[in-house]
C-alpha cells in the first residue's frame, strides 16, 4: 500500500494529478485553487512528470488548450476557482459537447461580488448544466483518491466526458492532512493509458466541432444526456475497483450513522466532516439522526438518494449557494424534486449558510438541526433559510 | 522575389504559367462547402491547405469558414480538423501542438512533424480572439496562424469589426445623416504580431496564389510562432460583383490599401512588386457597395492615409534589417 504523510491538500492533488501522467496542463492563476498547477510546475521542472505546461493567459485558454490537447489524444488537466470558471464557461458545454475527458481540479470559491476569494459552492452551480460529471471531496484523502478515479471515469469509452473534482477553497485546497498517497506502480495498475476514440493526427484525419442545424442539435443534446446518466454505472464500476485497489469506499450518497435515524442531515464538499463531529454530539444525545454526504454531484445519484433516505420523517439540506428569487439552494432544489413523486418523503428544510468562505462550526450545525426538530410544523412556512446572517 | 518550392523566378521563363503545376493537387478542402459565390476566403482556404500538405492540424475558430465547412454530418476537410467557439482558435492550437508535442516525445503517435495551423476570421483574430492569439504567439508554440481577413463580421451579417476599413458601411457602423459608416483606420495586426518578436510575419491576398502559397510554405518550415495575415474578399459583405474578386484583391494591392509583405526575423520585404505610383483608391472603392456613399472629401482622408500607411511601409523596407544582421555588428 501506498505511502502516508502529511500535505497541504492542494499539493496533494498536484501528486495525486502527477501519478495520473497527464501529457498536457493548461491553467491560469486564481486563488485558492493555484497551489495545485504550480505545484504541479514544479513536479514537471523537477522531470518527475514529462508534460507540457502551458501557462495561458487566462482561463478561457486554459480550457480550450486542454481541448485542443485533448482532440489530439493527449490526457489532459486544468484547475481553476470562480470567475476563472466563469471565464471558461463560454467552452465548458463544449467540452461535454465534444466528448473530450478532460479533468478539472476545482478549488470551490463563491462568485464576485463583492470580491470574495473564500469558499462556497456558487462557482460550479452556476456551470451546473454543462455536461460535466461533478463530484465532490471532503476530506483531502477524497481530493486525491477522487483525482485519480477522475481520469479513469472520464476516459472509459461508455463515458468520453470531462469531468470536475470540487474541493471546498481554503477549507479543503489551503489546509494540510495526513493523507495515503497511492504509489505509482499502483496508479499505473489502475488507470492505463489513454487510448483515444479518435483523435486530430493526419493518418486519420477527423473532423471535431461540427455545426449541427435544428434537424440534429436535440438529438446530439439527447446522445450527451444519455451519456452522462449512463456514466454513473461506470462511477460505480470503477468505485468498486478503488475499493479493491485501494481499500476505500467510495458511494454517490455516503452515509454515516444513518441507522434508524428518523433525522437526516444532507451536505456536500468540506462540511462533511465538521458535520459528522455534529452528528456524533447528537446521537451521544440518544437523537436519532444521521448524515448523508453527496459525492456524486453530476450525474444526479436519483436511486441513491431514494433509497438512503427510506425510513427518514424529516431530511436537512445544506447549500452553499442561492438561486437568487428560486426555490432556494440549488442542491436542496434538486433533492425536492428528486422525491417529489415518492410515496412516503421526509420533510425537507433547506438551510443557506456558509457563503464566501463564513465558517460552519459543530455548535452551528446543531443549532440549525435544533430549529428543525423543535419546529412547530404548522407555523413553520419556510421554504428556506439563510443561516447566521445579520439582517432581515 | 517570387519563389516557389525553391524555383527562383528568373529560372523560366513564363513562370506564372508553369508554376501552378507544382501545386499539390490534393483538394484537402474540397469542393461542395457552402461559402458564397466569389468567396476570397475559401480560394485562400484551399490554397492555404495545399500549400500545407498532409501533415497538418487545422484549428478554425468560429466563423464563416467553420460554417460553410461543417454542416453535420457533412465536412469539407480531409485534413484533420478541429472548431471549437470564437475567440479561441489560437489556444486550441497551443492545446493540440503541446499535445502532439508530448504524445510523440513519448512514442505514442509517428515520429514526425504535423503542423498546427489556426485560422480565424478577422472579427475571431482582431477582436474577439486577440488575447488568445497574442498568448499563443508570446509562449512559443510552434503553430501557424492564419487571419482571413474580409473586414467585417461577415457571418454574422456584416456588423464592424476592428479590421473594417475607413469609411466602410456596415450593418452596425452604417452611414446616415450624422454619420460616415465606419470613422476608424483599419488595425494593424501584423504589426502588433511583429511586435511579439515572431520569426515570420506576412500579408497576403486571396488574388496572389502563389505570393500566398510561397508565404504559407515559409510559416509552415519555421518552427516556432508564425503570422499570415490574409485580405480575403468577400463580395456578399463588400457589395461587390463576385466575378470581381481576384480584381478586387489585386486593387486593394495595387492601390497600397493592402500591400503584401513579409517580416522575416525582424526584416521587412514587399513580396509583390509595386507599381512606381500607386493607383488611386477610387480605382479600388468604386466597385464596392460598402464605399458607395462617401464625399470627396472623405475619399481624400481616405487616400492621404492610406499613402502615410504605404510610406511608413517603404520606410521599415528600408531601414529594417533582420535580427542577425544587428547582433552581428
Amino acid at each position: 500500500m501506498g505511502e502516508r504523510k502529511g500535505m497541504e491538500i492542494a499539493l496533494a492533488a498536484a501528486e495525486a494529478v502527477a501519478l495520473c501522467k497527464p501529457d498536457v496542463i493548461a491553467a491560469y492563476p486564481i486563488t485558492p485553487n493555484t497551489h495545485i498547477p504550480e505545484h504541479l510546475s514544479d513536479i514537471v521542472a523537477e522531470g518527475r512528470l514529462d508534460a507540457e505546461f502551458i501557462c495561458v493567459e487566462s482561463e478561457h485558454s486554459a480550457l480550450s488548450a486542454c481541448m485542443g490537447a485533448s482532440g489530439a489524444g493527449a490526457r489532459a488537466f486544468t484547475a481553476t476557482s470562480s470567475q476563472g470558471l466563469l471565464y471558461m464557461a463560454e467552452v465548458m458545454p463544449i467540452a461535454s459537447s465534444m466528448r473530450l475527458p478532460i479533468v478539472m481540479a476545482l478549488g470551490n470559491r463563491s462568485l464576485s461580488g463583492p470580491l470574495s476569494i473564500w469558499n462556497d459552492h456558487s462557482d460550479i452551480m452556476s456551470q451546473r448544466d454543462t455536461g460535466w460529471i461533478s463530484l465532490f471531496a471532503a476530506n483531502g484523502q477524497e481530493v486525491i483518491d477522487m483525482m485519480i478515479q477522475a481520469f479513469k471515469i472520464a476516459e472509459d469509452r461508455n463515458v468520453m466526458l470531462p469531468i470536475n473534482v470540487n474541493l471546498d477553497g481554503f477549507q479543503l485546497t489551503h489546509v494540510v492532512e495526513v493523507m495515503d498517497f497511492p504509489l505509482q506502480e499502483e496508479v499505473d495498475d489502475f488507470l492505463p493509458i489513454y487510448q483515444p476514440y479518435a483523435s486530430l493526427h493526419p493518418d486519420h484525419p477527423c473532423s471535431m466541432g461540427a455545426l449541427g442545424l435544428p434537424e440534429i442539435y436535440a438529438e446530439a443534446t439527447k446522445a450527451r444526456e444519455a451519456a452522462m446518466v449512463n456514466s454513473k454505472e461506470t462511477i460505480l464500476k470503477v468505485w468498486d475497483e478503488w475499493e479493491r485497489h485501494f481499500g476505500r469506499r467510495y458511494d454517490p450518497v455516503q452515509s454515516y450513522k444513518i441507522e434508524g435515524a428518523e433525522i437526516a442531515m444532507l451536505t456536500m464538499g468540506s462540511m462533511s466532516d465538521t458535520a459528522e463531529v455534529a452528528i456524533d454530539a447528537l446521537r451521544a444525545q440518544g437523537v436519532p439522526i444521521g448524515l448523508l454526504k453527496l459525492m456524486l454531484w453530476r450525474p444526479f445519484p436519483y436511486d441513491e438518494l431514494k433509497k438512503a433516505v427510506k425510513g427518514v420523517k424529516s431530511l436537512i439540506v445544506m447549500d452553499r449557494c442561492v438561486s437568487f428569487g428560486g426555490p432556494g439552494g440549488p442542491v436542496a432544489s434538486e433533492i425536492r424534486s428528486a422525491l417529489y413523486n415518492e410515496p412516503r418523503r421526509p420533510d425537507i428544510t433547506n438551510y443557506i449558510f456558509g457563503l464566501g468562505g463564513r465558517d460552519v462550526a459543530v455548535e452551528d450545525f446543531i443549532k440549525m438541526i435544533d430549529k428543525v426538530r423543535f419546529a412547530d410544523k404548522k407555523t413553520s412556512k419556510e421554504h428556506y433559510e439563510f443561516y447566521g446572517v445579520r439582517g432581515e | 522575389m517570387n519563389t516557389l518550392q525553391g524555383y527562383p523566378v528568373g529560372l523560366i521563363g513564363n513562370f506564372d504559367l508553369y508554376a501552378p503545376k507544382l501545386v499539390d493537387r490534393e483538394e484537402y478542402f474540397s469542393p461542395g462547402h457552402r461559402a458564397c459565390q466569389g468567396c476570397g476566403e475559401a480560394l485562400a482556404v484551399r490554397l492555404m491547405c495545399k500549400a500545407l500538405g498532409k501533415d497538418t492540424v487545422i484549428i478554425n475558430a468560429t466563423g464563416c469558414m467553420e460554417v460553410v465547412s461543417s454542416l453535420y454530418p457533412t465536412t469539407a476537410w480531409k485534413l484533420p480538423w478541429i472548431h471549437v467557439a470564437f475567440p479561441n482558435a489560437a489556444a486550441v492550437g497551443s492545446g493540440v501542438e503541446a499535445g502532439l508535442k508530448a504524445l510523440r516525445r513519448k512514442g505514442r503517435i509517428p515520429d514526425r512533424d504535423v503542423k498546427a495551423v489556426a485560422m480565424g476570421g478577422d472579427g475571431g483574430t482582431l477582436d474577439i480572439g486577440i488575447q488568445a492569439l497574442s498568448g499563443a504567439m508570446e509562449r512559443g508554440h510552434d503553430l501557424l496562424y492564419v487571419c482571413f481577413d474580409n473586414e467585417a463580421y461577415m457571418n454574422t451579417g456584416i456588423q464592424r469589426s476592428s479590421a473594417t476599413p475607413f469609411g466602410a458601411s456596415t450593418t452596425t457602423a452604417p452611414p446616415g445623416a450624422v454619420s460616415m459608416g465606419n470613422k476608424t483606420w483599419k488595425k494593424n495586426l501584423p504589426e502588433i504580431m511583429v511586435a511579439h518578436n515572431i520569426p515570420y510575419v506576412a500579408t497576403a491576398c486571396n488574388s496572389y496564389p502563389l505570393d500566398f502559397i510561397n508565404k504559407v510554405q515559409k510559416a509552415r518550415s519555421i518552427k516556432g510562432p508564425s503570422y499570415i495575415h490574409c485580405l480575403s474578399v468577400c463580395p456578399t459583405g463588400w457589395r461587390s460583383p463576385s466575378e470581381t474578386c481576384i480584381k478586387m484583391g489585386r486593387l486593394a494591392v495595387e492601390t497600397g490599401v493592402f500591400p503584401l509583405y513579409e517580416v522575416e526575423n525582424g526584416k521587412y520585404n514587399m513580396t509583390v512588386s509595386m507599381p512606381e505610383t500607386l493607383r488611386p483608391i477610387e480605382d479600388y472603392i468604386k466597385h464596392q457597395g460598402r464605399f458607395r456613399h462617401l464625399s470627396p472629401e472623405q475619399i481624400r482622408i481616405f487616400q492621404d492615409r492610406t499613402n502615410l500607411e504605404y510610406k511608413k511601409l517603404l520606410d521599415k523596407i528600408e531601414h529594417s534589417r533582420s535580427w542577425d544582421e544587428i547582433s552581428a555588428e
